[in-house]
């Protein structure tokens, strides 16, 4: 049995559906987020599996409990939310202690609990502090600290790292995960940032329009991706119109050069079809044979650091590869003619795009 | 951010770099001229006054005269007047204003209530006075209402609207529109994320108002109901209007003063107005640290 | 998460009670002079008469005068203070704060002692002098609320990155105050000018003490001596207030405008 359970969600306002059938099993200390775009319904799930909105249909169990009807008061689920939500009127350390003064513990085991849990977020200095006197990221800490010190069954993260700069977005990001795996805690993440999704989860739902795209763990997401819009949205990807040669062979043509798919296409022979291909995926090296090759022009190159991308037009399309950089070897020109090789495995097929 | 007069003297076109500063402080002489002549001077002259006697001789005799009994009677009216409309007014209107920004009320109540605080706030004087001697006068609406429908006789019940409590009822009309339109962008304040933090760290709502509503809006609420006292305190045409000289309050005191030197003692009247200025001052200082106070946390 | 609506219904229904059974009081009052009908004849009474009719234009002209008095004092003051002497700031607005602090009464008695006919400045003899130094008494009384509306629009329109984009593209002081800056602050202006409008209109202290003709001391007398007609005009000026309230809300809804100061 799952440890989160969540069945046949569903949140309508008036005619509007906001949340179409979600289902979702959680094991215990698992690290899921809910990816997407802003208005795709992740947030409201969230809010229905902490309480603060009540579901229109369907169930939500928290280790065998069923928590649908439950006040949020009542469900011991921690939350951090994106704007962190510190009291103003009280310090660090009494912001910590608040729910355990909610909950009568004693004056001692609150005094222990919150110095374990400023030592956690590595700020037991900012205890005597008001939030007006922190900076985001600590006061995201110390809402973190927070929602821990209750030792909850759940956490839950509505977009915690939005509101902060790019640095120090990246080295919260990092520390969560380590709490999270150390602690072992069931965490569910909501963000549109996928980079965030991908690093830190154990497994990605990729969310549109209230409806589930696709669930997986990270490298299934990225690699096999199910539908056009998780292609598209789950990192950078060429997304490329051919015409179909051949659809049970994979044959294609881009531009009037022939590429070989290695899968079956669903469109009729003679029809335009979209296939995606990762920027990683293509080289202006040969590796050898079996591989496809199409001569193109270089458009733009862009110099990322790590990272050199470069644009390769070909007729009206534009195909993007990334290679590393190589203190070696300087980058290509503008206006080179360069030939792009990548594997048949690496040509993904989309299903046709839907109509306007 | 306060940038070096220098840098901003740059932005000056035809000055010379040698007094851009002095072609600056131009700018604001006017104003401080006018505030000179019309606020400050007028101010202190009675302020000064209150501390000479006839012959222009330094003394004290003014304020001991203050202890008069008529004039003591006088503020301790005032005060009582003030203190009740003031805290009326902050109980009402803070319940107003709760109502209208967190009790989920249809959300185009807010801007008609503010529209009409703001006109009902000033809407004192002499047209209030009357409005409420056509409802609650002697032949007014609502007294002839309660004897026609309920058989009750308020005058006859004790109630008279030419009273310290009619008075007071009077004032209400805009102390309570003043409360509402400060305290509803304070109530703003309180973000949602709060009551929905407290809510999932366990607590029950009169957790959430004990230990974060009331101590985040206290200093606002204590604030504006000083501002209230200050505002009842100096008003004088409401009063004049509804209960004339009967009602012995400082501003009418003053007011009769002015006219026509009843104190037979020019110099006291000064220490009349010199009380006044301080209680108002007193008040409005206590308001402004308040509401800085809140405004840190607020931040 | 439901929440009882029961107490905000009865905050607002009683709120409402209290402040509209008066002013239905006083309507119901005011056309009650012909007995045993109703009628407009107060109302009639009331606008047919000269002395309403001379006081009542006496204090608009007065709050115009207010107005651009306190235009023409706030507006530069306010430009120069946000633009090349932001250190006075706070000397300036502890200033504007002080009509509040200061009664109305105790200013004009500061005016009656100071500006009589034995000073320096003998502005009580004649009427027209008087009338000025009710004027410059309004704009004492009005200055919180001009300074602020025009500040707080200063503020949303950012000042001086205006002023210094105009002046790249090669504006000299003069456009940039005519061109760039009124245009811009008008709506501002013009939500603290109908504030100031309400407040002169109904004024009694100063014009009562003052000894000048206006609409506030009218009132008085009109309550004095009459029964009827005075519920008449309460209802006369509560509409003239309601309207510039309401003006003021058409500009405030315009998004080029700032936000009302609160009184």
């Amino acid at each position: 049995m799952a440890f989160l359970a969540i069945e046949n969600l569903r949140k309508s306002f008036g005619e509007h559906q906001v949340v179409q059938r979600f289902d979702l099993s959680v094991e215990r200390g698992e690290f899921i987020s809910f990816l997407g775009p802003s208005g795709c319904g992740k947030t409201t799930t969230l809010r229905m599996i902490a309480g603060f909105e009540t579901a229109t249909a369907g169930t939500v169990h928290i280790d065998g409990r069923d928590v649908t009807h439950l006040q949020p008061n009542q469900r011991n689920v921690g939350m951090v939310f994106q704007s962190y939500a510190l009291f103003p009127n009280m310090t660090a350390a009494q912001n910590v202690a608040f729910g355990l003064k909610v909950a009568r513990k004693s004056a001692d085991d609150i005094k222990a609990r919150v110095a374990d849990m400023l030592r956690l977020v590595k700020l037991p200095q900012l205890a005597d502090r008001y939030p007006y006197q922190m900076s985001g990221g600590q006061q995201q800490r110390i809402a973190l600290a927070r929602a821990l010190a209750t030792s909850p069954q759940l956490l839950l993260l509505d977009e915690p790292l939005s509101a902060l700069d790019a640095k120090v977005r990246v080295a919260l990001r990092e520390e969560l995960k380590g709490l999270q795996r150390d602690l072992g805690i069931t965490t569910i993440y909501v963000t549109h940032d996928q980079e965030e999704a991908l690093s830190m989860s154990d497994r990605v739902v990729v969310m549109s329009d209230g409806r589930i795209e696709q669930l997986g763990t990270p490298f299934d997401i990225y690699n096999q991706p199910r539908t056009r819009f998780v292609a598209s949205f789950v990192g950078t990807l060429n997304i490329v119109k051919a015409q179909v040669i051949d659809a049970g062979q994979g044959a294609i043509r881009i531009e009037g050069q022939d590429v070989k798919a290695a899968r079956q296409l669903s469109e009729k022979n003679g029809e335009t079809c979209s296939i995606a291909l990762r920027p990683e995926a293509v080289s202006l090296q040969d590796p050898g044979n079996g591989c496809n090759r199409v001569k193109g022009t270089i458009e733009e190159v862009s110099f990322l650091g790590a990272i050199v991308r470069i644009k390769v037009g070909l007729g009206d399309t534009r195909i993007m590869l990334d290679r590393f950089n190589n203190p070696g070897s300087p980058p290509p020109v503008r206006g080179e003619a360069v030939t792009l090789h990548f594997a048949p495995e690496d040509v993904l097929p989309l299903e046709p795009a839907p109509p306007l | 951010m306060e940038q070096p007069l220098e840098a901003l003297a740059g932005v000056s076109v035809a000055a010379p770099r040698r007094v851009p500063i002095s072609w600056a402080w131009l700018g604001v002489v006017p104003f401080f001229a006018f505030a000179l002549l019309f606020l400050l001077l007028p101010t202190a002259y009675l302020v000064i006054g209150a501390f000479q006697d006839a012959d222009g001789h330094w003394t004290l005799a003014n304020l001991a005269d203050l202890w008069e009994p008529n004039i003591v009677s006088a503020y301790w009216i005032s005060l009582e007047v003030s203190a009740a409309s003031a805290l009326g007014g902050a109980t009402l209107g803070f319940m107003l204003a709760w109502a209208v920004v967190l009790g989920g009320l249809p959300r185009w109540l807010r801007p008609a209530l503010m529209t009409f605080s703001g006109v009902a706030s000033n809407f004192a004087g002499i047209p209030l006075a009357f409005a409420f001697l056509a409802t609650l006068g002697r032949a007014g609406l609502v007294t002839t209402l309660l004897q026609s429908v309920f058989g009750f006789n308020l005058y006859r019940a004790g109630f008279n609207i030419l009273s310290f409590w009619g008075l007071t009822l009077t004032y209400l009309y805009f102390q309570i529109p003043l409360m509402v339109l400060i305290l509803t962008p304070a109530l703003d304040g309180l973000k949602r994320e709060w009551r929905e933090a407290a809510t999932i760290l366990g607590a029950g709502p009169w957790g959430y108002w004990r230990q974060i509503v009331i101590p985040i809006i206290w200093p606002s609420l204590l604030g504006t109901t000083l501002l209230l006292f200050a505002n009842a305190f100096g008003a004088v045409a409401t009063a004049y209007g509804l209960t004339g000289s009967t009602l012995n309050l400082v501003t009418i005191l003053l007011y009769a003063q002015v006219r026509g030197d009843v104190l037979h003692n020019p110099h006291l009247g000064y220490a009349l107005a010199l009380g006044m200025v301080v209680i108002t001052a007193v008040s409005n200082a206590a308001y402004i640290i308040l509401r800085t106070r809140s405004e840190r946390w607020l931040r | 998460m439901k929440r009882n609506r029961l107490g905000p219904w009865l905050a607002l229904a009683l709120g409402a009670a209290y402040f509209l059974v008066p002013l239905i009081a006083t309507l119901e009052f005011s056309l009650r002079i012909r007995r045993g009908t109703y009628s407009l004849d107060a109302y009639a009474n009331v606008l047919s008469d000269p002395s309403f009719q001379q006081t009542f234009l006496f204090s608009t002209v007065a709050a115009v005068a207010t107005i651009v008095a306190g235009t023409v004092l706030v507006v530069p003051t306010a430009y120069w203070i946000r633009l090349r002497l932001p250190r006075m700031r706070p000397y300036v607005e502890f200033i504007t704060l002080l009509p509040l602090v200061i009664p109305a009464i105790v200013l004009v008695f500061g005016y009656l002692k100071l500006y009589n006919s034995s000073s320096i400045l003998p502005m009580t003899g004649a009427a027209w002098t008087t009338n000025i130094l009710l004027v410059c008494g309004y704009v004492t009384l009005a200055l919180p609320y001009m300074y602020r509306a025009v500040d707080t629009g200063l503020r949303a329109i950012d000042v001086r990155s205006l002023t210094e984009a105009a002046e790249c593209l090669g504006a000299g002081r003069v456009t940039i105050m005519t061109q760039v800056i009124f245009p811009n602050v008008r709506v501002a202006v013009m939500s603290g000018a109908f504030l100031t409008f309400a407040i002169v209109i109904g004024e009694f202290t100063f014009a009562s003490l003052l000894d000048r003709p206006a609409f506030g001391p009218y009132l008085q007398l009109v309550g004095a001596n009459r029964a009827y007609e005075p519920s008449a005009l309460a209802i006369i000026a509560f509409v003239v207030t309601w309207a510039c309230m309401g003006l003021i809300q058409v500009f405030a809804r315009d998004p080029r405008s700032a936000s009302l100061p609160t009184p």
